[in-house]
């Protein structure tokens, strides 16, 4: 029996609109399942206190210290090496060969698991380099990870500028650098702000590479050379570890709740500089 | 920039630009260094067949554990591919733009919650429920395709919605002038013109797949053995680098280095592969 297109259209709608709907449910699900069990272990207290008997009770506040550090490293040096590539891709230079390289390192790069990034940072930096187990070490670390991040975004945000932008910069008489440092960048910011946000969210998150490469030290870290937990690696030692899972939860809905905000904000961010442009 | 001139800032916008490139090449070049030695001396055969994984005993045999990173990978690829594509063909087919221009972006927040909270999740939500009505320990090749699927969803579903979005309209006019349905459309002619670029979003998703750790530690259980049924405890590859690394030494931590070879051979090709897939179907326009 042959089924009239009209009832195969409908059964598919339901079909894809199922799948549509599963998906976003298994996000609301994980969000609000983590908040709903972290939020009451959750206060200013629990953040800036710190943690006693292995993180079984007190707070996490080294930890938090831990996921600002970090994150704030890799961008510091991950942006400018990010933003100077991708004003390079787009103002310097047609497509050519040496394009299509840089193009294939930075997609190549994007997709290499995080445990690669973790052994390949603990073997360079914090064996043969000597920097040991230390926020400098994990810092690094994850610039090389959220490189690709930021290339990517900055490129989108300096197309995006319109054209006629450069022609008038130029017709005045400006040098290229000149245009790129005084038209293009502020007019690209708030896109490249995007990508920067985007890797510190990634960042935040990031277990696998900043094990080996950062430690885990439970110690507040004076300096750059001290090894440090971020949330994330405190959050996966408690759990796996079954040390706490009352703090595991409270670790886990702050580590959501930043994620979440960095996220928001990126994507807040866009969609202001796409209402600029448009 | 009077200081270094144009020529200058070209020469280091140029260095900057050789960044990303030569990252990949510093990790390449550092994790082979470090691995290659081992595949040569205990021979690519003998490490990729053997079943025997006792780094104290002097036996590095990673079939197990080959085999775990590939059932669960194909798990994922099982429940994420279909359910990521039906995502996709439905926001950017079927609903109304202001629609998927709110969900696309709440989907690809999935993207961005940490690999261990996935984790947690399972050990704590999924992994109890298998063991109660499927049997097993829970913590499983199931647990772990689940998971990954879901954790794949964002790649497949963004780049698929890209993809699917770039088949021109007048492909999809010319389709329904002729009387097919809407739906007709998208499985005759809009899934055609743009599945070089869904196949791209699955073979990126098998990517995150292989590679995914933290997760999978979480949730396969780790048992070094070559699984039987979906529901027995597996260590994927990418699981025994990371819960062996913190103690290993000497030959045994060139081992994990060589495993480490192996993902980083793998994620190139498989990403290569995608290259490829988008590639080609931009030349053919």
């Amino acid at each position: 029996m042959r089924i009239h297109p009209r009832y195969v259209q409908y059964g598919a709608v339901a079909i894809l609109s199922g799948g549509t709907l599963l998906t976003l449910a298994v996000l609301v699900f994980i969000v609000v399942f983590v908040l709903e069990k972290g939020l009451p272990v959750l206060s200013l207290d629990f953040l800036l206190s710190s943690p006693q008997d292995m993180g079984r009770a007190g707070g996490i506040f080294p930890t938090l210290i831990g996921t600002i550090a970090l994150p704030l490293l890799a961008i510091l040096i991950a942006t400018p090496l990010g933003i100077g590539t991708s004003i390079y891709l787009t103002e310097y230079t047609r497509e050519n060969r040496v394009t299509r390289v840089i193009r294939f390192g930075t997609d190549c790069l994007a997709g290499i698991p995080s445990i690669i990034f973790g052994l390949f940072g603990f073997i360079f930096f914090v064996t043969i380099l000597g920097m040991g187990w230390s926020i400098l070490s994990g810092g690094l670390t994850l610039a090389f990870m959220i490189l690709p991040t930021i290339i990517r975004t900055s490129e989108e945000a300096i197309k995006a500028v319109p054209k006629s932008y450069r022609d008038v910069s130029f017709s005045l008489g400006a040098t290229r650098w000149q245009t790129v440092k005084r038209v293009i960048l502020p007019n690209a910011l708030p896109g490249i702000l995007t990508g920067v946000m985007l890797g510190i969210g990634r960042s935040i998150g990031e277990t696998a590479a900043v094990i080996f490469t950062a430690g885990s030290s439970l110690r507040l870290p004076t300096s750059i050379f001290d090894s440090t937990r971020t949330m994330a690696v405190h959050f996966y030692i408690l759990a796996r570890e079954g040390i706490s899972n009352e703090n595991a939860y409270g670790t886990a809905a702050a580590l959501i709740i930043a994620v979440l905000l960095v996220n928001l904000t990126a994507y807040w961010l866009m969609h202001w500089f796409i209402a600029k442009r448009s | 920039m009077t200081l270094i001139g144009e020529k200058g800032v070209r020469r280091i916008l140029l260095a900057t630009a050789l960044s990303a490139i030569s990252a990949l090449l510093l990790i390449a070049l550092f994790i082979i260094k470090e691995g290659l030695p081992f595949i040569f001396h205990y021979g690519l055969w003998n490490f990729l067949s053997s079943s025997d994984w006792e780094p104290q005993a002097g036996k590095f045999g990673i079939f197990p554990m080959v085999a775990a990173s590939l059932w669960v990978t194909f798990g994922a690829m099982v429940v994420g591919a279909p359910l990521g594509v039906a995502g996709a063909l439905f926001l950017s087919e079927f609903a109304p733009r202001p629609v998927m221009r709110v969900i696309k972006p709440m989907i690809e927040l999935l993207a961005a919650i940490p690999s261990v909270v996935y984790g947690f999740i399972g050990v704590m939500v999924l992994a109890p429920l298998i063991r109660d009505y499927l049997g097993g320990p829970g913590l499983s090749v199931l647990a772990a395709s689940i998971i990954l699927g879901i954790m794949i969803l964002p790649t497949v579903i963004s780049i698929s919605i890209d993809s699917i979005m770039a088949v021109p309209q007048s492909y999809r006019e010319g389709s329904l002038a002729l009387g097919a349905t809407v739906w007709q459309t998208i499985h005759m002619v809009t899934i055609r013109a743009a599945r070089s670029g869904i196949l791209a979003s699955i073979i990126l998703g098998m990517g995150r797949a292989i590679g995914e750790t933290m997760a999978v530690i979480m949730v396969a259980g780790n048992a070094v053995k070559i699984p039987h049924s979906a529901l027995e405890s597996v260590r994927s590859l990418t699981a025994n680098i990371a819960l062996e690394m913190s103690y290993a030494t000497g030959l045994h931590r060139q081992a994990l280095f060589a495993t480490g070879v192996i993902l980083f051979v793998v994620i190139i090709i498989l990403n290569s592969a995608a290259m490829v897939a988008i590639r080609g179907k931009a030349a053919r326009k």
